[in-house]
């Protein structure tokens, strides 16, 4: 016997949510309880006064699964809203990361070079490496990893996915 | 302003808040809360003999009664002991509160003795839940939970209470502050646009079917009253879950009996052809809907539940009303009387139930030799205080089925039972718990010997508190649910499902001081269900039955309504791997 897989989409959620104590196990549990993906997961607070955050949540699910996601989400106590914001209309999604590249000569060269198209600064530098930070969307982010990998990439941190609707309109 | 001890206003918010039993068993961690217990006498404390017995006992008074069953516990073992009956009042949507001691503050974290992750443990079998850590916060998140607790779908909520906050002191509570949580917000009353559109679809529907289930007895009383009504209106037949027998009366001849994988033939040929499916606080769970592609094939599915994520979650439908079921029920009443409609003329309808109800699939041959059939104790013992409405609380088996088939319920909050978990070990707390709730009640826990023995010590309590429940072991000496899927599904290799080494029940009972008899062979079983009744105390009963009785009607796991097993002559053999992957 074999297990069947779905064919499945990706969707960005924002989940707004009481900052309590262990709101995001609850969030993060909640998901690997009911066997739903993550692929990103960012959380901060968003008020001034430090109550509310806000988790933005990169997910691949089918239709119904994703229709699930967003109920279990909207029902857990601390939850204020849950925007599928890929279902939502237009939105951003940012993430940053920072990228470490050692190596000197033509490989040192083609990095900077690189990074210049992709618009990455240099936030640190030796003799023979550069700290780069990147910011854009996960493709982005992906392609300048990937090419990095060519000139002598040796560390990569990144924060995961920031997203927010487009237009005059809160959600 | 005068302070008062964190467990002081535990004690008090519990008592404003209208508690008047709390189940529980005292430990290092909640000694505190103990001492202020002892200090008054407005709250009625239980003293159960397991964790998990303080939990069942309490979702019986809740289910039997309406009011949310309050536990408390210790730290460590006495959460984790816990956790099975704060699981099954999750899947059964019980209103529960349940305060667990912790170690001080300053200890968590520490590995410290009889320290567990409480709050870690509980985070997904609790609707929420909650750690404590200041004296003054006690009140508020107490009032709190019974909130989140007894609204929307009810549910289990934990509150974790370190031992320095139970001493450490704070202003007394102001008993009138109000909730004031904003996220949460349960939707009860439902979009009269979905009202107006169900209303019309059954004024239409030349098959329609009521399929209820245990929301209806969560809304209340008036719920159960509402859907008698409405299915007067409308003159369509009424089906339901396990949870929810008795929230119409199996006497009325709309009743089709229950659904799903032992439900009548009637139940799920009618879910079968039906034109249109009303589903009222019920959840299209795997037990009802058998294999899915197969489900109603013909029928527009309307879904009125309170809680938004069990819609389209199994099965999907037409129309989603979000409400409480009661409520929901008021307004299709309401509309269906202002709109002037009658009820449409079923007669072929019902003239292919009546066709399906001729099988008669609940009947059974007696046995042979005198040897009693399960069903038939249940049907005696139905006969036998059918006029004394009694409150049935089961263990999980075929002894549970067979009693959902055979006792017939015209109440709600007469019949309780672990649906979602099928956990063993639930009946006898249970009644505990439902006869604490309803002292003049008789109340009987239909058993089987291998489930009782889960929460056997419970014995003790019942003793203890002079409760007079009644204890009917239904004994084949066999996991009689475990070997029928072994005949079913492994060619009766009975791997581990005999009960072996049985204690002998009537000694057992006298040791714990109640009365106990034994059935054997019909002869004695009217004669001995008449002396477990006649004696006003705790009575246990070893009614021997047939040993290898098998549980029909049957949908097998993963098999359509359509493909029942109507008697055990089909049950028997091997079954493919995609079948055995099948709960």
């Amino acid at each position: 016997m074999h297990i069947k897989e779905e064919s499945v989409e990706r969707h960005t959620l924002s989940v707004v949510v009481d900052n309590e104590p262990g709101i995001l196990a609850r969030i993060a549990g909640m998901f690997t309880a009911r066997g739903y993906n993550i692929s990103s997961l960012t959380v901060s607070e968003i008020t001034d006064d430090d109550l509310v955050s806000r988790l933005t949540i990169v997910t691949h699910a089918s239709a119904p699964v994703m229709e699930q996601i967003i109920a279990q989400l909207d029902r857990l106590v601390p939850v204020h809203k849950v925007t599928d914001l890929s279902v939502h209309g237009e939105h951003v999604e940012r993430e940053l990361a920072l990228v470490k590249v050692v190596g000197t000569g033509d490989h040192r060269i083609e990095a900077l070079r690189l990074a210049e198209v992709y618009r990455a600064r240099v936030v640190d530098a030796t003799i023979s490496s550069f700290v780069f930070e990147v910011t854009g969307g996960t493709e982005k982010i992906d392609k300048f990893l990937e090419l990095m990998r060519e000139v002598g990439l040796v560390e990569v941190a990144r924060t995961g996915v920031a997203a927010i609707a487009r237009g005059k309109e809160a959600v | 302003m005068t302070e008062k001890s964190g467990a002081d206003i535990l004690i008090e918010t519990l008592t404003d808040l209208g508690v008047e039993v709390v189940f529980g068993y005292p430990g290092g961690a909640v000694l505190p809360i103990y001492d202020a217990l002892f200090q008054q006498d407005r709250i009625k404390h239980i003293l159960v003999r397991h964790e998990q017995a303080a939990t069942h006992a309490a979702e019986g008074y809740a289910r039997a009664t309406g009011k949310p069953g309050v536990v408390l516990v210790t730290s460590g073992p006495g959460a984790t002991n816990a956790v099975t009956g704060i699981t099954d009042a999750l899947m059964d949507s019980i209103p529960m509160v349940v305060i667990t001691g912790q170690v001080a503050t300053q200890l968590i974290g520490t590995d410290a003795f009889q320290e567990a992750d409480t709050i870690g443990i509980t985070r997904h079998c609790t609707k929420h839940n909650y750690l404590v850590k200041a004296p003054g916060r006690i009140a508020p998140v107490i009032r709190e939970a019974f909130h989140i607790a007894t609204s929307g779908r009810p549910g289990p909520v934990l509150i974790d209470i370190p031992k320095n906050v139970q001493v450490a002191t704070a202003p007394a509570a102001d008993p009138a502050a109000p909730v004031t949580r904003t996220t949460y917000r349960p939707v009860t009353q439902p979009d009269p646009e979905g009202i107006e559109a169900v209303i019309e679809m059954l004024a239409a529907a030349e098959r329609p079917i009521l399929y209820t289930g245990g929301g209806i007895i969560n809304s209340g009383p008036k719920a159960s009253e509402y859907l008698r009504e409405l299915a007067a209106l409308t003159g369509a037949p009424v089906t339901s879950t396990l949870m929810g027998l008795g929230a119409f009366p199996a006497s009325s001849p709309q009743w089709l009996g229950m659904l799903g994988m032992h439900g009548t033939y009637e139940a799920n040929l009618a879910m079968n052809k039906a034109d249109l499916i009303v589903a009222i606080g019920s959840r299209f769970d795997d037990r009802v809907t058998g294999r899915l592609d197969a489900f109603a094939p013909n029928a527009k599915k309307v879904h009125i539940d309170i809680d938004r994520s069990s819609v389209n979650k199994n099965v999907r439908v037409d129309l989603a009303i979000i409400g409480d079921a009661g409520a929901a029920m008021q307004a299709m009443i309401d509309l269906w009387k202002t709109r002037g409609h009658q009820a449409a003329d079923l007669t072929e309808w019902w003239n292919r139930i009546d066709g399906w109800r001729a099988v008669r699939s609940l009947d059974f041959d007696d046995g042979k030799d005198g040897v009693i059939m399960p069903q038939r104790a249940i049907r005696a013992l139905w006969e036998a205080t059918r006029d004394r409405n009694p409150i049935i609380t089961t263990e999980v088996g075929q002894h549970q089925m067979w009693a959902a088939q055979h006792f017939g319920f015209d109440d709600p909050n007469k019949w309780l039972t672990s649906g979602g978990l099928g956990t063993m070990g639930y009946g006898l707390p249970a009644a505990i718990g439902a006869q604490l709730g309803h002292p003049d009640a008789l109340v009987i826990d239909i058993a089987g010997e291998a489930s009782i023995q889960m929460n056997i010590q419970e014995l003790g309590t019942a003793i203890q508190y002079r409760l007079p429940v009644k204890l009917f072991i239904l004994n084949n000496e066999y996991m009689g649910m475990v070997r029928q899927w072994q005949e079913l599904t492994y060619s009766s290799r009975y791997s581990e499902s005999y009960s072996d080494a049985l204690p002998d029940f009537v000694k057992l009972a006298e040791a714990y001081g109640w009365k106990g008899l034994r059935i054997e062979g019909m002869q004695e079983l009217q004669p001995g269900i008449d002396e477990m009744l006649a004696y006003d105390g705790p009575v246990l009963v070893d009614c021997r039955v047939a040993k290898l009785a098998n549980c029909f009607p049957m949908i097998p796991s993963g098999a359509a309504h359509t493909e029942m097993l109507l008697g055990g002559a089909e049950v028997s053999g091997e079954m493919d791997d995609e079948a055995k992957a099948l709960v």
